[in-house]
């Protein structure tokens, strides 16, 4: 991704900065501008997750793209934050350690790189609780 | 609304098409579909063009004047009009000639589906291919296609019990139907040890799980229903035609052992003809890897939630089973150029119902279905083809 598409979102990247509708209070990560079961009546407020949750499902990723191939294997999960909302995102564990319902905990972490000159992407990853 | 009917088909040879370029492949097709129909290129008043990624396998947009423009139809200013919904842009790209002929704008259209997809290294298609996925919030944090496939697995795996031998079971099949094929990449038939013992992608999926890098095109013509024998004896009529969205993101999602666009718009399709699902003698769906395929046959309504995997092993979804799935090889063994998928599905449909499939015919198939996919099921398209 071009740099200022990533700096955009570096709020909610690095701090894990949502939403949530005062309305019906429905948590959103990623953030939403419109609240789809409220739509014009929704109330949309920024929100900064706890950042505790459990896993959905998972999957440990070989064949990657660019980005990411320094890193192969690593494991990449659905996670259910507490509030609600569902997020993808790498889990930093053994492939042999993680499974489903896990409790898991969000960590500042470098996520990727464009190549050795390139940018360095930094995120919220998860680790287990 | 009128009803519409298929009058001729057309499809290229799946596969690494190194000597073929993008408008080759499209005219091909295009003038086989003709041919079929017996129209000839005056006669033709729009043209429909499903494509994914023009843009990033070829650095090449505007798909839709260039198609035009190398089939010779610029002559007529005939309108010509890319279609794109990942995976599905060649379902979406038959459902929109469709509906074009059925609200009466048009009486002879062309729709077609195109990807070259091999003019890139494999790490720039796989980036392509990551693009009907959400890029800033699966794409960037390292969520791959098959990745997101393989979460489905998974969770498929731990709610209802599928087996690893269950998902290689499709691929198997999937070969042996390719392995009759001629227009299909992957000829050749495999077991359940090639799948299981092929290297992992994204676990629990393997290489033999997913289905390949593909060129190829495929075009149908299409005309009112009742002008149908004017250029055929054994037309095709299109019983329904309908589409479904969904969230983009996979996190997002109701249920992630379900494509909900998928029941959605197969209840569509249902209502709109008035059949049940028992009437259907043939699918083909969209098996971008194997899980996908289990998770079709259970969406669509063939077989109960979590029935899919017992349902393949005992061959259920085989050529003379209960209900033939992919006669084609699938997107498996016949190959997956994204934006062409679609279409030839259609293709495949068509020729079975007329009685042409040769070695692969389902005998006696009357009624067709076909179910594609854009990503992981932001998009469906589902339509069912009589005789
Ligand atoms: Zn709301």
């Amino acid at each position: 991704m071009t740099v200022p598409r990533f700096w955009r979102e570096i709020p909610n990247r690095y701090n894990l900065v949502g939403t949530k509708c005062e309305n019906c209070n429905t948590y959103y990560f990623p953030p939403r501008t419109i609240c789809p079961p409220c739509r014009r009546k929704g109330l949309i407020r920024e929100y900064a997750f706890e950042g505790s949750g459990e896993i959905v499902t998972y999957t440990t990723i070989y064949t990657a793209p660019e980005t990411f191939t320094k890193i192969t294997p690593y494991v990449l999960a659905i996670v259910q934050l507490d509030e609600g909302p569902k997020l993808t995102a790498q889990i930093v564990c053994d492939p042999s350690e993680v499974k489903i319902g896990a409790r898991v905990r969000s960590v500042f972490r470098k996520l990727g790189e464009d190549g050795p000159d390139g940018v360095i992407y930094y995120g919220t990853k998860f680790t287990l609780a | 609304m009128r009803e519409v009917a298929i009058v001729g088909i057309g499809c290229t040879k799946f596969g690494e098409m190194w000597d073929k370029s993008f408008r080759d492949l499209f005219i091909e097709a295009g003038l086989m579909a003709l041919a079929d129909a017996r129209v000839s290129g005056a006669q033709i008043e729009a043209l429909y063009g499903g494509n994914m990624s023009s843009g990033i396998f070829l650095e090449q947009e505007h798909v839709g004047a260039l198609i035009a423009d190398y089939s010779g139809l610029t002559a007529n200013n005939v309108p010509s009009t890319r279609v794109e919904a990942a995976c599905a842009s060649g379902g979406l790209a038959l459902r929109s000639g469709v509906i074009a002929v059925a609200s009466g704008y048009h009486d002879v259209v062309i729709s077609a589906g195109i990807e070259k997809m091999t003019d890139v290294g494999a790490e720039k298609a796989m980036d392509a291919l990551a693009a009907a996925a959400d890029r800033e919030w699966e794409a960037a944090v390292g969520a791959t296609f098959p990745g997101l496939y393989a979460m489905m697995a998974r969770a498929h795996m731990h709610e209802f019990g599928t087996t690893r031998e269950q998902l290689a079971q499709v691929a198997v099949k999937n070969h042996y139907n390719g392995s009759m094929n001629p227009r299909a990449q992957f000829r050749n038939r495999i077991t359940i040890e090639t799948v299981v013992n092929s290297p992992l992608v994204a676990d629990p999926l393997r290489l033999f799980d997913c289905s390949p890098i593909t060129d190829g095109a495929a075009a149908v013509v299409l005309v009112p229903a009742a002008r149908a024998k004017e250029f055929t004896d054994t037309p095709i009529y299109i019983k329904a035609a309908a589409q479904a969205s969904d969230s983009i993101s996979l996190h997002d999602r109701r249920s992630l052992t379900s494509i909900d666009a998928t029941t959605v718009a197969a209840d569509r399709a249902f209502k709109m003809t008035k059949l049940q699902r028992s009437k259907i003698d043939v699918a083909e769906v969209h098996d971008c890897f194997t899980i996908a395929e289990i998770m079709a046959i259970e969406d669509l309504g063939f077989f109960e939630k979590g029935a899919g995997g017992p349902a393949t092993i005992a061959g259920e979804t085989a050529i003379g089973g209960k209900i033939p799935i992919n006669p084609s090889g699938g997107l498996k063994a016949c190959g997956h150029p994204v934006g062409a998928t679609g279409v030839k599905q259609a293709v495949e449909i068509v020729e079975q119902l007329r009685g042409d499939a040769g070695k692969r015919q389902v005998d006696g198939a009357e009624v067709g279905l076909t179910h594609n996919v854009g990503g992981t099921g932001g998009t469906v398209v589902v339509h069912i083809l009589a005789r």
